[in-house]
C-alpha cells in the first residue's frame, strides 16, 4: 500500500528538476501576490513617518533610506510627544472613530438579532402571508442584496429630513442594518439548516416552548455562525461610505467620510494623510488577522453545498 | 426547502389548535391590534392635516409617525400570540425583520418613484413641483448617463478577469504549500480595508504622477508619461485595478472553499488514468467548480453594480465623466445641483435595468447550475 502511494507521488513529480520548477513557480507566485497585497499597506504606514523630502525622493525603507519622523502622527495629535496635549484634530478623529464604532456595532447587532430570528423561522416553519410562502419571503429578503444604495439614498435623504433623522447615528444604524440584513439572513439560514431538527424536537418534548428551545438549544449551537455573520456585517458597515457621505454632515460623520474629505482638499500633507489612513484601516486589519477564521466562515456560507 | 416542509408537518404534537385559546384572550388580541392600527392611522391623518395646514394640532416633524409604526409593530406581534397561540409565536420570528424591511425598502422605493416625477431642488425654497415625465425625457437625452451605463458594462466585464486571477490564487492556496494560513490572511487583507482609505493609499499616493512608487516603476518599465487618471482609457483601467485589488479576495475565498470541498478521489482517479495537470484542470476541476464559480461571479457582479466609493474619492468621475459609474454620477448630480427629482429618476431607471439584468443573469446561470439562489 505504502509502495503504491509513493508510486503515485513519483509519477506526479516525474523528475527532481520539474518538482523544483513547480515549487519555485508556486512560491514565486505566492510571494508576488503577497507583495501586491501588502505593499500599499507598507507604503501607507511608512509614509506616515516620512517628511516632505523623503516623500518626494521616493524613499522606501525606514532607517536605511530615511529617518522616521513622527510628523504625520503629530498632526493627528497621536504622536508620543503630542498625545497628552489638547489637539482639535485628535478630538475630531476620535469623535469620527466613535461614530464609526457605534454605527457599525449597532447596525450589526440589530441585523444579527432580527436576521437570525427571521432565518430561524424560515428554516423551521411554514409561513403563509397572503399569497407569500417561505420561498417568496426568503427571496424577498435576499433580493435586497441587489438593491443599489443609490436607489434608496435620495428618498432617504428627503424622508430623514422630514423625520428628523438626518445626520444622526440612529439614522445610519437603520440604513446599515438594512444593508447587511440579507447577508446575515443568508449566512444564518445556512447555519440553522445544518443543525438537526431532532434537537429541538427533544427540547419540545421536555417541555420547552418554541422560543425556549430557540434560546436554550439552538442559539448556543449557532453561535459561531452568528459571530461570523456579525464580523462580516461589521466590516461592511465600517467601510461604508456612500450613505454616510450623503446623510451625515457634522454630528454623525464616520471615519471613511473624514478620510475622503481630507483627500479632497488641496495641499494636504502626505504624511498626515498617511497617518489618518493608517489609523482608519488598523482596526479592521487587526480584526482580519485575529478573526480570519470567522470571516472565511461567513463568506463561504451557502456557497459550497 | 422541501425537507423543512416535512419536518414541520411531523410536529402535530406541539401545534396547539387555535380553538384551545379562550375566546376572551382572542378578543383581547383583536382589540389590541385594532386599537394599534387605529392609533397609527390617526397619527398619520393628524400629521397630514397639520402639514397641509388644515389641522391645527400636530408635530413639527414626522417622527411620531415612526414611533406609532413601531408601537403598531409591537402590538401586532403581541396580538398574533394572543389570537393564534403557537402559530403566533412562530410568526413572531419573522415579523421584526419583515416589518423592518417593508418600512425601510418598500415605502422609500414607492416614495422614490413619486420623487422621480417631480422637479425638486432641495436648496431652493420653491419646494417640489410635479412635472410628470420631464425627468425621463431629460434622462434619455443625457450623454453622461449613457456613458455611465456603458462604463458599468465595462466594469462588470472586468469581473471575469478578476475571476481568472481569483481562481489562480485559490489554486495556489490549495496546493501543497507551507505557511498556508499566513498567505491566506495576507491575501484576504485588501478586503478588510475601507475602499476610501484604499483610494487614497493606492489611487492618490501610489499612483501619484510625480513621486508615487507605481508611477516610478512605470517610468522604469518604459512608460514615459505614467498619468494613470488623465486619459479616459487608462483611468477606467486604473479604477478597475483598484476595485479588483479590494475584491479579488472575496471571490478567492469562495473558490478556495469550493476547491477544498472537492473530493480527492476524483483527482486521484484522473491522475491514475494518466491525465496531465492541464487536462485534469479543464476536464475535472473546472467543471466540478462550476456551481461555486457561478455563485461567486454573480455575487461579485451584484457588488460591482454598486461601485461608487472608489470613483467618487479618486477621480470624482473624471476626466470629463469618463470613469463615472451610475452611482457616482448620481451622487455628483445631487451634490452639484441638489436636484433630487432628476437624480432619483436616474436611480429608479438604474434599479429597473439592474432588476431585469440580474433576473436574466440568474435564469441564464440556472442553466449551468441548478442550485444557485
Amino acid at each position: 500500500m505504502s509502495v503504491q502511494t509513493t508510486d503515485y507521488s513519483a509519477s506526479e513529480i516525474r523528475s527532481p528538476a520539474s518538482f523544483l520548477a513547480n515549487r519555485v513557480f508556486i512560491y514565486g507566485a505566492l510571494i508576488f501576490w503577497a507583495f501586491i497585497c501588502l505593499f500599499p499597506i507598507y507604503w501607507t504606514i511608512t509614509t506616515s513617518f516620512k517628511t516632505a523630502v523623503d516623500v518626494t525622493q521616493g524613499h522606501l525603507i525606514p532607517f536605511v533610506d530615511f529617518k522616521p519622523d513622527w510628523k504625520g502622527w503629530r498632526s493627528l495629535g497621536l504622536s508620543p510627544d503630542s498625545i497628552f496635549q489638547t489637539s482639535t484634530v485628535r478630538e475630531e478623529f476620535l469623535k469620527r472613530f466613535m461614530n464609526s464604532v457605534i454605527t457599525s456595532v449597532g447596525a450589526s447587532s440589530l441585523a444579527i438579532v432580527i436576521g437570525s430570528l427571521a432565518a430561524y423561522g424560515l428554516t423551521r416553519y411554514r409561513y403563509h402571508f397572503a399569497w407569500f410562502k417561505n420561498e417568496d419571503i426568503s427571496f424577498f429578503f435576499l433580493s435586497q442584496l441587489i438593491l443599489p444604495p443609490v436607489v434608496l439614498a435620495l428618498p432617504f435623504l428627503v424622508l430623514y429630513r422630514e423625520v428628523g433623522l438626518l445626520d444622526t447615528r440612529i439614522g445610519l444604524i437603520l440604513l446599515y442594518t438594512l444593508m447587511v440584513l440579507p447577508i446575515v439572513i443568508w449566512i444564518m439560514r445556512d447555519q440553522f439548516n445544518s443543525i438537526p431538527v431532532e434537537l429541538e424536537e427533544a427540547a419540545l418534548v421536555d417541555g420547552l416552548s418554541i422560543w425556549g428551545a430557540f434560546f436554550r438549544i439552538v442559539m448556543p449551537i449557532a453561535l459561531p455562525g452568528m459571530v461570523a455573520a456579525f464580523i462580516l456585517a461589521m466590516v461592511l458597515c465600517w467601510n461604508e461610505y456612500f450613505f454616510a457621505a450623503l446623510l451625515t454632515s457634522t454630528d454623525a460623520k464616520t471615519i471613511p467620510v473624514m478620510v475622503a474629505s481630507q483627500t479632497g482638499s488641496q495641499g494636504i500633507n502626505w504624511w498626515s494623510m498617511a497617518a489618518l489612513a493608517t489609523a482608519a484601516i488598523t482596526p479592521l486589519a487587526v480584526i482580519g488577522i485575529a478573526l480570519e477564521r470567522y470571516l472565511i466562515m461567513g463568506m463561504t456560507a451557502g456557497a459550497v453545498k | 426547502m422541501a425537507d423543512q416542509t416535512s419536518t414541520t408537518n411531523a410536529w402535530p404534537a406541539n401545534s396547539v389548535p387555535t380553538d384551545l385559546i379562550p375566546p376572551g384572550r382572542k378578543r383581547l388580541g383583536w382589540a389590541l391590534m385594532a386599537a394599534a392600527t387605529l392609533g397609527l392611522l390617526a397619527t398619520i391623518l393628524v400629521q397630514i392635516l397639520y402639514k397641509s395646514e388644515v389641522g391645527t394640532i400636530g408635530f413639527e416633524t414626522w417622527r411620531p409617525v415612526v414611533y406609532a409604526y413601531i408601537l403598531w409593530g409591537v402590538a401586532l406581534g403581541v396580538g398574533q400570540v394572543l389570537t393564534r397561540g403557537e402559530d403566533g409565536q412562530r410568526a413572531l420570528f419573522l415579523l421584526p425583520a419583515l416589518l423592518f424591511t417593508i418600512a425601510m425598502v418598500i415605502f422609500p422605493t414607492l416614495f422614490g418613484f413619486y420623487i422621480a416625477l417631480t422637479d425638486w431642488n432641495l436648496s431652493s425654497f420653491s419646494g417640489r413641483k410635479f412635472n410628470g415625465l420631464d425627468n425621463f425625457w431629460q434622462m434619455l437625452g443625457d450623454p453622461y448617463y449613457r456613458n455611465a451605463l456603458f462604463n458599468m458594462v465595462l466594469y462588470v466585464l472586468a469581473v471575469f478577469v478578476e475571476y481568472v486571477i481569483a481562481f489562480g490564487l485559490a489554486l495556489l492556496l490549495n496546493a501543497q504549500i507551507r505557511a498556508r494560513k499566513f498567505f491566506r490572511v495576507v491575501f484576504l487583507m485588501p478586503l478588510m480595508l475601507s475602499p476610501v482609505a484604499v483610494s487614497w493609499m493606492i489611487g492618490k499616493s501610489l499612483m501619484e504622477y510625480r513621486f508615487g512608487p507605481a508611477a516610478t516603476l512605470a517610468r522604469h518599465l518604459g512608460w514615459e508619461n505614467p498619468a494613470f487618471f488623465s486619459n479616459p482609457i487608462t483611468a477606467r483601467i486604473s479604477i478597475m485595478v483598484l476595485d479588483a485589488w479590494t475584491f479579488i479576495p472575496f471571490m478567492m475565498i469562495m473558490l478556495l472553499a469550493g476547491l477544498q470541498a472537492m473530493s480527492r478521489e476524483v483527482l486521484e482517479a484522473a491522475r491514475v488514468d494518466g491525465a496531465t495537470p492541464w487536462q485534469t484542470f479543464w476536464q475535472v476541476t473546472f467543471p466540478l467548480m462550476l456551481p461555486v464559480s457561478v455563485t461567486a461571479v454573480i455575487l461579485r457582479i451584484i457588488f460591482k453594480l454598486k461601485l461608487a466609493d472608489i470613483i467618487i474619492t479618486v477621480t470624482s468621475g473624471g476626466p470629463g465623466g469618463a470613469t463615472d459609474s451610475v452611482s457616482s454620477f448620481i451622487y455628483r448630480e445631487y451634490r452639484d445641483r441638489s436636484n433630487v427629482g432628476y437624480g432619483t429618476m436616474l436611480a429608479m431607471a438604474y434599479l429597473i435595468i439592474i432588476v431585469v439584468f440580474v433576473t436574466w443573469l440568474l435564469k441564464f446561470a440556472s442553466r449551468f447550475v441548478r442550485n444557485v439562489n
